[in-house]
């Protein structure tokens, strides 16, 4: 399979990756999604999650993604991401705080919210925190 | 005329003052640096985020139903303004110019009789504005982009401005920034960001070879994606206009600051040439008087 697409993720702050990949395995909000060359054109919500891109009939690269949206077209696939983060930057530890810290604003936005948003966000949050534990528990253990 | 003294004084101080501006120059200008390559890996963002928006807004015209922050409130009454200025000076007209577009926007909005809002980011806006509008000024944000525009920053406003529009406080918000274009020039750029500004229904169709008309398929729906959307698109706006406004700062900065020390050097070659005439004056006038004196006895 000689075909790639062009993968491009971008956050806020950065174009942080640009390159042609086999596939890409992207965590949409209803399940992972798996784009290939020639994939019709579409619009998805991301799930916090881990973003899996393949090449030569193997995963090179994972990185995690808090978050965003995706779009596809035939020839490529664009992530627009919240915030992004490689596999090696993850550690247990920082996983650990911020899933603390994620629980205590929640608590404390449920606590005095003007809005239901507020606590939405909160959340959210909690819920990035969450997710990003359960991969540096799995890193961990794959190490 | 001065004394030799007053003018070695003057001298000294505008020496100085020279120094000051000269070091200023050199901060804005690391500064103009790295504001501009924030602002510049910031673009892709903005505009993969705007043509997703484009693309799900298109289908969403003309029906009933579809989000007001989209389409627009049927009434179009009060309007908000967020101006975005500096937090200090010494900037040349950088401030002056968004608070003078900003009154501009403001007497027109009041002379077809609609209200008008303010929402400030910088204290130099604030300050110029309290003087007329004291009374529209809704609140203030200082210390924007001390550290670098950050996009959580971003994010704070755009959720306050959108808690505002779902509370009906305004129908139409409009950003006023220094969009950069040069360390030169800045242009005042007022910008809709609410109801949402579709290039494609605004600007004149262009031929896309992107393939940005196809169909989409949406997961979830439409609906879904558009409400996690339109709030994101919002910040990603206002971070892009912070981004620009923080750039045009250090740009308008740096000119102001090469102009001073650029006078400050012609003062002090002004104010030397007369300190050694005066000088030179005083030397020949006494010598005079010695000579006078001489031939005298």
């Amino acid at each position: 399979m000689a075909e790639n697409i062009e993968f491009e993720l971008v956050t806020p702050s950065a174009l942080v990756m640009s390159e042609a990949a086999e596939m890409v395995v992207i965590p949409g909000a209803e399940g992972d999604l798996g784009i290939l060359p020639n994939h019709s054109p579409l619009i998805a919500t991301l799930r916090p999650g881990i973003l899996d891109i393949y090449e030569g009939g193997k995963s090179m690269q994972r990185i995690f993604v808090s978050g965003g949206v995706c779009e596809v077209q035939p020839e490529g696939c664009t992530i627009l991401a919240d915030e992004v983060l490689t596999e090696n930057e993850i550690t247990r530890a920082s996983a650990e705080k911020r899933l603390v810290k994620a629980k205590k604003t929640l608590e404390e936005t449920i606590a005095h919210a003007k809005n239901f948003r507020e606590v939405n966000d909160a959340q959210k949050r909690l819920a990035i925190a969450k997710e990003l534990m359960s991969i540096a528990e799995k890193i961990e253990k794959g190490s | 005329m001065p004394s030799l003294k007053d003018l070695k004084t003057r001298i000294s101080s505008v020496k100085s003052t020279q120094k000051i501006t000269a070091a200023m120059k050199m901060v804005a200008a690391a500064k103009l640096r790295r504001a501009q390559e924030n602002a510049e890996a910031a673009r892709p963002y903005a505009e993969k985020m705007n043509q997703i928006t484009a693309a799900i807004a298109t289908s969403f015209f003309g029906i009933e139903g579809a989000p007001d922050m989209l389409v627009g409130k049927k009434s179009n009454k009060v309007y908000l303004l967020i101006v975005c200025t500096a937090d200090r000076g010494l900037c040349g007209g950088f401030n002056s110019s968004i608070v003078r577009e900003a009154r501009r926007i403001v007497e027109d909005l009041t002379s077809r009789k609609k209200t008008a809002k303010l929402l400030c980011v910088g204290r130099k806006g604030r300050d110029n504005l309290k003087r007329t509008f004291a009374s529209d000024i809704i609140d203030t944000y200082e210390g924007i982009g001390k550290q670098g525009v950050s996009f959580e920053e971003a994010i704070d406003i755009a959720s306050r401005v959108a808690d505002m529009f779902e509370a009906g406080e305004f129908d139409v918000c409009t950003i006023l920034f220094n969009k950069f274009q040069s360390a030169m020039t800045q242009t005042t750029t007022p910008q809709q960001i609410i109801p949402f500004n579709n290039p494609q229904t605004t600007a004149p169709e262009k031929p896309d070879n992107s393939g940005s008309d196809a169909v989409y398929i949406f997961e979830p729906d439409e609906e879904e994606i558009l409400a996690d959307l339109l709030p994101r698109n919002l910040s990603v706006q206002i971070f892009q206009a912070l981004l620009e406004s923080s750039a045009s700062e250090h740009g308008a900065r740096m000119t102001a600051m090469d102009n001073a020390s650029r006078n400050a050097n012609d003062m002090i070659d002004g104010l030397t040439l007369t300190y050694n005439r005066t000088r030179q004056a005083a030397i020949t006038k006494e010598l005079i008087e010695i000579i006078s004196g001489a031939e005298a006895l």
